[in-house]
């Protein structure tokens, strides 16, 4: 594989390295750039943290779970490329004036985040700041350095890195396919190819597992992929679109989603992470389905010559067995406009940035004050992300009261038989799947119970 | 001119720039070896066979060491060397290591590890603390007990008993670096050692003790740690003695770091506790009687666990006078990781154990907390029966009275309380709740011959300044107090200081960076080591200008000799010229200690810190979510030698604190392997976790002793403000019915939700 981008400036054409080295490796190891730390090396700690840039801009990742075949013709900064010593960024200032950093290994992370989130002109600290950990400081400092530093123009070399991206020679390779019919040849010749559109999963197989995960292709070049294009009665979601696009569109387009996906991981592993994958991985704790199986979505799989178009909610079959032939991939996701009584919750031990014990999707149709219709999905309930049938059947055609959610107080153990983990016990996951009917209730009348908006 | 002054971090310059160098950031040769444990997967039994084949013929492998291959010392234990490097083959925990592989990189390593083969011989293992007390599995030959007055008496005079358990869970360092070492060997059987380690000298010792060599041959540096907390007091041992091993018998540079979930799966953690209870209270709401019982899980091996459960004895009365009571101490062994250090040394959970037990007892006196508590609070200058610990020690500097009335008082308490209980009377699905806590933590190490520092201060020529003490730079800004202390001693500017590595080749025989003991040993050392060099100084420029040595002063980067000024560099190249030394040790130790653990008697501490918060959390009585709304905060550091340094360990010990009693919950199945071994599943608190509202201040009064410019130490005392933040939780819980919440640790949303559903249904 030959590939090539651009490292603090300058241009690098790689070859003859393992397609699955990570960059962060890769940085410290190859380049002996070592202000890029690694805490975790799954994408949970926010110490590798560096910025990619290309022509949507620039976006901070974790360097631990990108591989270098994922930054072919874009552009990287690292710590040691946003400033020099003389002339430090304002971020890295305010973190020095304001007592940001204790032990210090942590910081270079947050410097990268904060420097991203000042390109993307956002101020929500808690938000952009949510995927890196720190446990020194209590982060109080950390924020307050966050906010002096607010207002700061982008740097020079975010543009004049874009405008070099636009002479860098491309990166090509069999295993970067480009467009659909590529990807759908090279699944057709080898139906076993591991799929890498975000790595923020298949990042976890190589880094911890330590897998093998040979033949694979990395699909994030498919730009055909990566748009969310607006239909008469619905959406269409490439499967390349990832969680953050996701979540800026939702902000206009379907708001009871935004909560949700804000609370996705963090704002690291969402701008690696794709739609399709979190689908795709079958994972029965993925925080996507639920919601999208609430709202009907639809799967549009393709392999080389044919088309077909699912619901959603058929794709899980089991655990770890989904409708996916031989060959097929996901190629978009069709989710129904308008879905005004769409609400998610996500249930975890931690707000930000975990992974969630329960996540349940409500959606009602009512009229007149009756239930006319029911679509209620749970992730962590079951093998699979999972509609509550017989809730739903116990709802259907009563009065929306309190009455009716009483009422269908046994049939959630009709549906779910939920396992005890390290994140929560099954009887847990049963009562709050149970009560979240009841949040769900009040919300719907505009009396919602939202720890978040209370202030002391 | 230095001292008491806001400065940052020495190395925030170089934080901020990714420049600090770490472990694993250090340049090494080309040639560097990486090395990684193999760990078993059982958690108590001993080794059929295990077949190494694979491992050998993966790839880059140039070695694999087992215990058989260790020739000399194969032992990482700090207390009584009852801890193996590499398994005996006996299996005592789920994550044990078992044998070494030695690899070109540290992923070749971590690969070929993962690819062992091992039959085991599977015995049942000793997880929980009644599978410990059933098998009678403990460190000491019985628990430990110290009784104070008369506890039967007592109970006969009391009014009102309250009776109950706290479960407490443990807690993960997760300090951001990782366990990392380095060993580069040396000619004639040296070794130099860098170490990610709060405790060179003892690094220093188990590396020559695993070399067969003496301690003169061994060097052990640490410039500094991305965060220690407790947990690289004695984690570290392993991975420096593996790299000194493979070092020495490859005659190769050899570095090791674990990779996280390992770091998780081998090192131990806080101790969780157990903590049942008896408590009376006389008719003036005072404690008459207090009967406790603390069970601590120690896991597997020793290590530090008799001094952590002895200081949980020791905090069991965190700020209130016990004139009748008797404690008890059950240090248990398991088959799990081996608990260690961590910020507040069992501290913590004897303070947590006595909050629950006020909370517990006003909340069945259905009287004001804040006001029992006060009651009950040490009394110094009232009465002299009401002033000593339940180890017979006097309280002197009790000062928790003034703070309580003064954070009462900034943080509008009365009125906030009033206004949460109309909050919570308009809310039926969310509640609101409020609670104040105080610390009084002991400073010194309990083992008193720790307490004891050297430091080493050159000054050069040209005025410059080079200080080196044996305290270790975790992110705690030590570094930058006693830089601050050599500056103001000199009277120079911050910036005539440079501050380096610990090193044991510098300042010998060094005790570990722990208990909070930093700046109090190691600023005192540095101000000992700059005043003998000022003495010989203004010996030598009063002699020049015919002045006596006490007309010679150091201030403003100059040197006042009478009338005559010289500036500093000036001054110093004189000294040279005239062939003063301008080197120079300085030594200190903590005065007054006596100290007698088995009894329970004596005076283990110089002194005490303090600290009060008030926290104020709602919570969802439908899923057990909660959140930090506001934390208001007066701690006591004395004469703080840096309150921007000073105010950051509170609020970082705060948040870590309050983590440990929210979000951060150890789960370990029934088969002993901990399952929360990454930070996808170990829930450390983040950035929004933050209370929203964070008011710190520092009580501004000087240490009644004479301690460092009386400051006093504020390592661990902040962490058990956290405190404040359960039991406002548990108070927004005991607005949702009359029961008491019997809130266990940590309070995830499960067990708030659990606690919410007991109470509303009046069990």
């Amino acid at each position: 594989m030959k590939l090539s981008f651009l490292l603090n400036g300058e241009p690098q054409v790689i070859e003859d390295v393992e397609p699955t080295t990570s960059v962060l490796d890769w940085l410290r190891v190859n380049k002996r750039l070592t202000g890029t730390k690694e805490g975790c090396n799954e994408g949970d700690c926010g110490a590798c943290t560096v910025i990619v840039i290309d022509e949507n801009g620039a976006r901070a990742v974790n360097a631990c779970i990108v591989f270098l075949p994922q930054i072919a013709n874009k552009a990287l900064r690292t710590i040691e490329g946003i400033s020099t010593l003389d002339a430090p960024h304002p971020a890295q200032q305010c973190m020095i004036d304001h007592h940001g950093s204790q032990c210090g290994f942590c910081t270079p992370g947050f410097i990268t985040s904060m420097v991203a989130a000042q390109i993307n002109n956002d101020t929500n600290h808690d938000v952009t700041l949510a995927g890196n950990l720190c446990r020194c400081t209590g982060y109080a400092p950390i924020f307050r350095a966050a906010q002096a530093c607010e207002g700061t123009k982008s740097p020079k070399w975010f543009y004049d890195d874009q405008s070099d991206l636009r002479t860098l020679a491309q990166s090509v390779d069999a295993k970067l396919p480009t467009t659909t019919d590529e990807l759908a040849n090279i699944l057709a010749e080898e139906p076993e190819t591991t799929l890498i559109a975000g790595a923020t999963d298949v990042g976890l197989w190589i880094n911890k597992d330590l897998r093998d995960i040979a033949p694979m292709a990395f699909i994030h070049n498919i730009t055909e992929m990566e748009h969310i294009t607006e239909h008469s009665d619905h959406w269409k979601f490439g499967a390349n679109v990832t969680i953050e696009q996701m979540r800026v569109w939702s902000v206009d387009a379907q708001a009871s989603l935004t909560p949700l996906l804000t609370r996705y991981a963090s704002t690291q592993v969402r701008n690696s992470a794709t739609l399709g994958g979190n689908i795709a991985n079958g994972s029965p704790i993925g925080d996507s389905p639920p919601a999208l199986i609430a709202m009907g979505a639809k799967l549009v799989l393709l392999k080389k010559d044919t088309t077909r178009t699912i619901d959603l909610q058929d794709f899980f079959i089991a655990y770890g067995h989904q409708d996916l032939q031989s060959g097929e991939f996901v190629q978009s996701i069709l989710i129904p406009k308008n879905q005004n009584n769409l609400r998610c919750y996500k249930i975890s031990k931690r707000f930000d940035q975990d992974i969630s014990a329960v996540c349940g999707a409500f959606n009602l149709h009512i009229k007149d004050g009756m239930v006319q219709g029911a679509r209620i999905a749970f992730g962590g309930m079951a093998g699979i992300p999972k509609r509550a049938k017989h809730v739903e059947a116990c709802l259907t055609g009563q009065k929306w009261d309190m009455n009716t959610i009483k009422a269908s107080h046994d049939q959630w153990s009709q549906d779910f038989k939920p396992l005890t983990d390290m994140r929560a016990s099954a009887d847990y996951r049963l009562s709050v799947a149970r009560n979240l009917l009841t949040r769900y209730f009040y919300d719907l009348s505009d009396n919602p119970t939202e720890i978040q908006e209370v202030s002391a | 001119m230095s001292v008491n002054k806001p400065l940052p971090h020495d190395a925030a310059k170089l934080h901020v720039s990714g420049s600090a160098r770490y472990i694993d950031d250090l340049p090494v040769p080309d040639d560097c070896l990486h090395l990684c444990f193999g760990t078993s997967t059982i958690a108590r039994g001993s080794i059929q066979e295990m077949d190494l084949t694979t491992v050998r013929n993966s790839d880059g492998v140039i070695d694999i060491l087992q215990a058989s291959d260790l020739v000399h010392a194969n032992d990482v234990s700090p207390s009584i060397h009852d801890e193996p490097l590499l398994s005996d083959g006996t299996i005592h925990y789920l994550g044990q290591p078992i044998f070494l592989v030695i690899a070109k990189s540290h992923i070749q390593a971590r690969k070929a590890a993962s690819r062992v083969k091992i039959s085991y011989q599977q015995d049942s293992p000793i997880l929980s603390i009644e599978d410990a007390l059933a098998a009678n599995s403990r460190f000491e030959e019985g628990p430990r007990i110290w009784n104070r007055g008369d506890l039967k008496r007592g109970f006969e005079q009391a009014t009102k008993i309250a009776e109950g358990s706290i479960e407490i869970g443990g807690q993960e360092h997760f300090y951001l670096e990782g366990q990392a070492a380095l060993a580069l060997p040396q000619e004639d059987d040296e070794m130099v050692v860098h170490s990610s380690t709060q405790h060179p000298t003892e690094v220093q010792h188990k590396v020559a003790e695993a070399l067969g060599v003496q301690f003169h041959n061994v060097r052990v540096e640490v410039r500094r740690m991305g965060g220690g907390f407790g947990g690289k007091e004695s984690q570290g041992n392993a991975l420096a003695m593996a790299c000194a091993i493979a070092a020495h018998r490859t005659n190769k540079p050899c570095k090791m770091r674990y990779d996280r979930d390992d770091d998780m799966l081998i090192t131990g953690k806080r101790h969780d506790f157990r903590i049942t209870y008896r408590a009376g209270v006389d008719q003036h709401n005072k404690i008459i009687a207090l009967d406790v019982v603390h069970y601590a899980r120690c896991g597997w091996a020793q290590d530090l666990s008799l001094p952590v459960a002895d200081r949980a004895m020791l905090h069991a009365d965190n700020a209130y006078f016990l004139p009748n009571v008797r404690i008890e101490s059950h240090r248990l062994k398991t088959n799990t990781q081996s608990a260690t250090a961590f910020r507040g040394f069992g501290g913590p959970q004897g303070v947590l154990g006595m909050e629950r037990i006020m909370d517990h007892l006003a909340h069945d006196l259905n009287t004001d907390s804040i006001a029992f508590r006060d009651v009950n609070y040490y009394r110094p200058a009232v009465a002299a029966e009401h002033d000593t610990t339940h180890y017979h020690m006097p309280v002197q500097d009790f000062n928790l009275q003034d703070m309580t009335t003064k954070l009462l008082a900034d943080c509008d308490f009365e009125n906030r309380k009033q206004a949460i209980e109309r909050w919570n009377a308009d809310n039926h699905i969310m509640k609101r709740g409020i609670a104040f806590s105080p610390v009084k933590f002991g400073i010194s190490f309990t083992l008193s011959h720790l307490n004891q520092a050297g430091a080493l201060v050159h000054v050069y020529s040209d005025g410059s300044i080079r200080i080196n003490h044996g305290g270790t730079e975790m992110g705690q800004g030590l570094f930058q107090k006693t830089a601050q202390v050599a500056a103001e001693e000199f009277g120079v500017s911050i910036n005539a200081i440079k501050i380096t590595a610990t090193d044991t080749a510098k300042v010998p025989n060094t005790s570990a960076t722990a208990a909070s003991s930093g700046s109090d040993l190691n600023g005192m050392a540095i101000k000992i080591a700059c005043e003998n060099v000022k003495t010989r100084m203004a010996e030598l420029l009063a002699a020049q200008y015919n002045k006596s040595p006490d007309d010679v002063a150091f201030i403003k980067n100059e040197v006042h000799i009478g009338r005559r000024v010289l500036s500093f560099g000036d001054a110093a190249k004189a000294c040279y010229e005239q062939r003063v030394s301008l080197s120079a040790t300085g030594f200190y130790k903590t005065p007054d200690l006596e100290w007698d653990r088995i009894r329970g008697v004596g005076k283990p501490f110089y002194y005490f810190a303090y600290g009060a918060a008030v926290s104020e959390v709602v919570i969802d009585t439908l899923t057990g979510e909660y959140r930090i709304l506001r934390a208001d905060i007066l701690h006591d550091a004395g004469n703080s030698l840096n309150p921007a340094i000073d105010i950051g360990q509170v609020e970082g010990g705060y948040v870590q604190g309050a983590g440990w009693l929210t979000t951060e919950e150890l789960v370990w199945d029934d088969h002993g392997r901990l399952r929360t071994h990454t930070p996808s599943t170990y829930k450390i608190p983040a950035m929004s976790d933050r209370p929203r509202e964070f008011n710190v201040n520092l009580w501004d009064r000087g240490n009644l002793k004479p301690t460092i410019y009386c400051s006093k130490a504020v390592g661990e005392p902040p962490f058990m403000l956290g405190i404040s933040a359960w039991l406002a939780i548990s108070d927004a819980i005991s607005n949702c019915g009359p029961a008491y919440p019997n809130l266990d640790a940590p309070a995830t949303p499960e067990r708030v939700l659990k606690a919410v559903e007991r109470v509303q249904n009046g069990l």
